[in-house]
């Protein structure tokens, strides 16, 4: 793991705490944990339910923010942005791709891929043009116009990975992205991470399944919200 | 900025017409809200515009004197012939003219009961006996010819002036000027003919007449033909009726001043006339009264406009609340891809103000309609001014923003990672 410590540190967690409070109870979803992740690299967490894997993708996403601790994204530390600016750092360097897909219902294939540019304080001329490379990239070029309830799973999962795209985020997150569909139609989608793993971009994938979390170059593993291990994935399919 | 609002309006209408029956129920508060507002505005305006003519026709300078029939003391079964001596006289006149302070003119008039005849055409307007200065003090415009003159007075000359109505009814195409009028058994040159008026609505048609209509003689000339007695036959009695003088209208130099000789108008009838065979009308007083008529029924209808606005924003309200929470998610993948509050309650103020202004306008359509219909089936002028579409327009607009603001607050200010966890 030598060459980790080289790499640029996109995401940077320092003891970073979780807690809520159930009453007199407090569950503790993230434990101290202080872990980073670098450029280009292509990482699945894992863990039993519970252990924190959606906590974690929430804070590192910020859309949640730690109980303590420090969390730095590309070195900003982001404890002290208030709502406005975690937005923004959302809409620049997040790339969020869910379980359940989540596109927005009303709006067709290319409007759906063009949201996180709609939120950006100065978003790019070119926001049309990437957002139509990228649905062709996913290999639905001929569907801009079709709306989410006409597209399969697979499909919808596809808008959704050009939707995580098309700000050229510093990480892209996805919870469990392969969840809802079947075996055939996960490794197409795992194919696609593959290739942009390829050409760089830095990829958490939260996943219970063991063959799906073999295919990053490394598996972080939680109990408790805290770190049980660090896998390297020799058998990780990388042509 | 101004493409993203665009943009954020046309989401808006997007995400409505999903739901296009529910979008629509929600703009009917707000559509009858709003033309209640219109149609308020217009009727009343309209009204008011009516009473304020009628009240400036009979002069708000002037002060009105007019005989009154005193009520029958005696209702026999039989056929009688009586002689009924009531109303104003020349010394009431004389009087008028004479002490009441700041009077500019006082007018005589007398009504006669005779038929007029064109050829084969007859009817039974209005005949007033008067003098010139009648024109000047009640401000009626000439259509054609001229008004009575001094010289026709002096020569008691068989001249007369019609009313409009008076003068389309006996010569619908030609004009009725320089043409002999029979009135009664007796020939007389038309001179003139008035423009028509608004009818007036204390102008109630006198017995006998079928045709509301006026027709004009000099004063002497009028009492060298007719006298002063008339006779009406009503209800199988002859009535005889001796008026000198059916109406004095007295100018008052200044306004201020009106109020005075209103008073001193009604003090010396009081004293000279033994029963109430006479009314003082006062267009001021009426005017001011119409005014304050017309005040309370602004009132009442705004208030009835008022609350089915209130109502039609609490309706929306209560829609945005309801779709607030049936977007949750929407709200935390929006949130999640970077929207920050105020997108969001942009995003669903626009929605309201979408609903709200769509309510708007199809109300000012409703709001124009009503008046329409009713000033075609029920008489009644409606005034549209061009500013109330606009102020309907607003006050749509404002409700929207109003009672959206909560239900967008709410959802701005929704955890993201709750609101990506709602079903
Ligand atoms: N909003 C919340 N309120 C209370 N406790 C919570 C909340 N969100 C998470 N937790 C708790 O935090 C812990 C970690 O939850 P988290 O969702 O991160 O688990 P996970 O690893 O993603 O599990 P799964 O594999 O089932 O998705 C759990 O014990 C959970 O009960
Ligand atoms: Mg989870």
């Amino acid at each position: 793991m030598a060459e980790r410590a080289q790499a640029e540190k996109v995401a940077e967690l320092t003891r970073v705490t979780r807690h809520y409070k159930m009453g007199t109870n407090v569950v503790r979803a993230l434990d101290e944990f202080s872990f980073s992740f670098a450029k280009g690299e292509y990482w699945s967490i894992m863990g039993s339910s519970g252990s924190g894997k959606s906590t974690l993708l929430n804070i590192l996403g910020c859309i949640d923010r730690p109980s303590s601790g420090s969390y730095r994204v590309r070195g900003q530390e982001v404890s002290t942005l208030d709502d406005d600016e975690l937005s923004n750092l959302r809409s620049r360097d997040i790339g969020f791709v869910f379980q359940s897909y989540n596109l927005i219902p009303q709006l067709n294939v290319l409007e759906n891929i063009l949201v996180p540019l709609f939120y950006q304080d100065d978003p790019p001329p070119d926001g049309e043009e990437r957002a139509t490379k990228l649905a062709e990239r996913v290999g639905l070029g001929s569907r801009l116009e079709h709306r989410p309830m006409e597209l399969s799973g697979g499909q919808q999962q596809r808008v959704a990975i050009a939707r995580a795209l098309v700000n050229d985020p510093a990480i892209v997150l996805a919870d469990e992205a392969t969840g809802n569909l079947d075996s055939k139609t996960a490794l197409e989608i795992l194919d696609l991470f593959d290739e942009l793993h390829a050409e760089g971009k830095t990829i958490l994938l939260v996943t219970h399944e063991r063959t799906v979390g073999q295919r990053a170059e490394r598996t972080l593993r939680l109990r408790d919200g805290k770190i049980d291990e660090v896998l390297e994935n020799r058998t990780g399919v990388k042509a | 900025m101004k493409g993203t609002f665009g943009r954020t309006v046309r989401l808006g209408v997007h995400s409505l017409l999903l739901h296009k029956l529910r979008s629509v129920l929600t703009t009917l508060g707000v559509t009858f809200g709003v033309s209640s507002v219109i149609a308020m505005l217009a009727i009343g305006e309209g009204a008011a515009k009516k009473a304020q003519d009628q009240i400036r026709q009979l002069g708000s300078q002037n002060v009105i004197m007019r005989s009154v029939k005193p009520p029958d003391d005696v209702v026999s079964g039989r056929e009688t012939t009586r002689i009924s001596s009531y109303g104003l006289t020349d010394s009431d006149f004389l009087r008028a003219s004479t002490t009441f302070p700041g009077v500019k003119r006082a007018i005589p008039v007398r009504q006669l009961q005779q038929e007029v005849r064109l050829g084969m055409r007859a009817l039974n307007p209005r005949v007033l006996a008067t003098v010139p200065q009648y024109i000047q003090v009640t401000g009626r415009p000439l259509s054609e010819g001229r008004f009575l003159s001094d010289e026709d007075e002096r020569r008691v000359s068989n001249v007369c002036v019609l009313g409009y109505e008076v003068a389309r009814f006996l010569s619908p195409f030609e004009s009725t000027v320089g043409q002999e009028i029979k009135i009664g058994p007796d020939y007389f040159t038309c001179v003139g003919v008035l423009l028509p008026r608004v009818p007036l609505g204390s102008d109630q048609p006198q017995p006998g007449a079928d045709v509301t209509g006026e027709l004009f003689l000099p004063l002497e000339t009028g009492r060298k033909w007719f006298g002063d007695v008339q006779v009406k036959i009503r209800s199988g009695s002859r009535d005889m009726e001796e008026v000198q003088l059916h109406e004095v209208i007295v100018e008052v130099e200044s306004p201020d001043n009106v109020l005075l000789v209103a008073s001193a108008a009604r003090h010396m009838l009081a004293s000279q006339h033994k029963q109430k065979d006479y009314e003082v009308v006062v267009p001021l007083e009426l005017m001011r009264q119409a005014e304050e008529t017309a005040r309370t029924w602004t009132i009442v209808l705004g208030a009835i406009a008022g609350i089915s606005l209130l109502v039609g924003g609490i309706g929306i309200m209560n829609v945005m609340l309801a779709t607030v929470t049936e977007r949750t998610r929407e709200i935390g993948i929006r949130r999640a891809l970077g929207a920050k509050k105020r997108h969001i309650t942009t995003q669903f103020l626009v929605e309201c103000v979408i609903l709200s202004v769509g309510g708007g306008i199809l109300g000012v359509g409703l709001g124009l309609l009503i008046p329409l219909y009713v000033e075609k089936n029920y008489d009644l002028p409606a005034i549209i001014k061009a500013t109330d579409p606009l102020l309907a327009f607003g006050i749509s607009a404002l409700i929207g923003i109003v009672f959206g603001l909560y239900p967008a607050w709410r959802a701005a200010n929704m955890d993201p990672v709750e609101a990506l966890r709602h079903e």
